[in-house]
């Protein structure tokens, strides 16, 4: 009656359409979080032209070192979860636990540096509301930039939490020997992580990287 | 499987063209272009984003049809920034009736 469990479900014919759909599935799923990131950096891009200037200004407040060192951590990391992806492929599951826990450890990194620019920002008070200041000629323009600021790198750094507690999740079930039949979830978990890079990759040159205005 | 075409080798290589184009646009921040440094600074972010789909996420070996629902995503967001500045940008070309 009842047949050994397997990882194909019955509406696929195969594994490799099974394999398939999931990637398309989880695309859809990036295209979904592109237009809900992409919304935040239309805002930011229209404040930008039309405050160019305070926008400019409030810009260098931010410590290009930190976002440049976090921008590397999370290269690294994106290339430690490709490397992830990979020994998932080969049934490799010492080196898969051990490139997801590399992965894990540089983005708890990356929380860690952010955590650290945002009490910067707090202890030279940049935090946009009543204790907010700022020298120069328009600091109500200033407040909207690092209003936007935060919410972007707030909602990215939400997402690579719940990026990490998946990747951790996915170490634990990787320990107990899942993914040696079917390693589809270990690149599903990779293309979000990926997602996750490719939006820093973005907000890095967008937030820190402005000309200075002369 | 497709995936395993990709070697450790690439992936090291993707890794070390990312960090390169990382130290450029950092370098880049520094020097004054004037009217490119926004297009420049953009331009590095997409090919960083580009070599992150192609191979990290296996977009080069994935299917035709992966490739359309990328790119789709990408294309509406482009429409919605273009068509959002096409109107701020030109605001100030014609003369408001009153002013």
């Amino acid at each position: 009656m009842s047949q050994p469990k397997t990882a194909l479900a019955e509406q696929f014919e195969n594994i490799t359409t099974q394999r398939q759909s999931a990637r398309l599935g989880m695309w859809t799923f990036i295209v979904t979080e592109v237009m809900f990131f992409g919304g935040l950096f239309l805002s930011f891009v229209v404040y930008r032209y039309v405050y160019a200037e305070a926008f400019s200004q409030a810009s260098h407040h931010l410590n290009i070192a930190l976002g440049g060192i976090n921008t590397g951590v999370l290269l690294t990391s994106s290339l430690t979860m490709a490397l992830a992806v990979q020994a998932a492929e080969h049934r490799n599951k010492r080196a898969l636990i051990l490139f997801l826990l590399f992965t894990i450890l540089l983005g708890v990194v990356f929380l860690a540096i952010k955590g650290g620019e945002y009490y910067i920002d707090y202890r030279d008070h940049l935090i946009p509301g009543s204790g907010f200041r700022f020298e120069g000629e328009f600091p109500e323009r200033a407040e909207m930039f690092f209003y936007l600021y935060f919410a972007m790198t707030g909602l990215h750094a939400l997402h690579l939490t719940i990026g990490i507690v998946i990747v951790a999740v996915v170490a634990l079930l990787g320990w107990r020997g899942h993914y040696q039949e079917y390693p589809a979830p270990v690149e599903m978990t990779g293309l979000y992580w990926h997602f996750i890079d490719i939006v820093w990759i973005f907000l890095f040159p967008l937030l820190y990287l402005m000309e200075k205005s002369s | 499987m497709s995936e395993s075409q990709i070697t450790t080798k690439t992936y090291l290589k993707t890794f070390v063209a990312l960090l390169l184009l990382l130290g450029l646009t950092i370098g880049l921040s520094f020097v004054h272009l004037g009217p490119f440094h926004s297009i420049t600074s953009l331009a590095i972010a997409i090919a960083k984003a580009i070599l992150v789909m192609i191979y990290f996420m296996h977009l080069r070996y994935g299917t035709r049809l992966t490739l359309i629902f990328a790119g789709a995503g990408f294309y509406w967001l482009i429409i919605l920034l273009l068509n959002t500045m096409a109107d701020y940008v030109t605001r100030s070309w014609l003369p408001m009736p009153g002013h």
